[in-house]
């Protein structure tokens, strides 16, 4: 029995590590700023579930003392992980697009980030930021 | 067979930091550095577990609560202020 869950927290460590590790490594080594937003949201987030779920096994069959407070934590993580990711992009789409650069979204409306609410950005009074720079950055 | 997993785990992320940590250095754009502090702030959440597991000791879960309630208000808090100029309008 034992022998098992050692085979198994330490499979689950070695998959957590190198998921994590494919994470943080897509951010150097992805091309552009949408697709690096990629890798630590899903791959990363998925790496510390490993090692949380490690941890649990490990405290559930070695310790006297198990507990399921990591499994709120992955919890945690997981709910938030996706909100970053959507609040990251919406940033790259004002710094890096104008709207009409974009792909149209749909029938008779335009992306909801730039609707009326979002008119009264202060980023948007910001005159064509460093167009030159961006075209290099692509 | 379990401290071998570990040092390659704490391997690994340990490895990512220091990824994240060039990428906070070096990046083309601002978004890019707000990921990658986002990034520094989850693998340290790894980090802590593991050295729990090393230390075989529940006493680090709060920490890593504490951890990552700050690192997502964090990077809301920038993203946020990269959008609209302000944090709280």
């Amino acid at each position: 029995m034992d022998q098992i869950a050692e085979i198994l927290i330490s499979a689950v460590l070695v998959i957590g590590g190198i998921f994590g590790l494919v994470g943080s490594f897509g951010l150097v080594k992805l091309p552009d700023q949408m697709t690096r937003l990629h890798a630590p949201t899903k791959a990363a987030t998925l790496g510390v579930g490993g090692v949380l779920i490690a941890s649990i096994c490990w405290f559930g069959f070695f310790s006297d003392q198990g507990s399921w407070h990591e499994l709120l934590i992955t919890l945690f993580l997981f709910l938030t992980a996706p909100i970053t990711g959507l609040m990251i992009a919406k940033t790259n789409m004002h710094l890096t697009w104008r709207p009409e650069e974009l792909p149209y979204p749909g029938e008779d409306m335009h992306w909801a980030t730039y609707g009326d609410s979002a008119e009264r950005s202060l980023m948007d009074a910001v005159p064509e930021i460093d167009r030159a720079e961006r075209d290099h950055r692509e | 067979m379990i401290p071998y997993a570990l040092a390659f785990a704490f391997g690994c992320f340990g490895i990512g930091q220091l990824f994240c940590l060039y990428r906070i250095v070096i990046a083309p754009g601002v978004g890019d550095r707000v990921l990658a502090l986002d990034t520094m702030a989850i693998n340290m959440i790894a980090l802590i577990a593991l050295f729990g597991i090393l230390h075989d000791t529940t006493m680090y879960f709060e920490i890593m609560m504490l951890f990552a309630m700050v690192g997502f208000v964090s990077t809301v808090a920038y993203a946020k202020f990269l959008l609209r100029g302000d944090v709280i309008e």
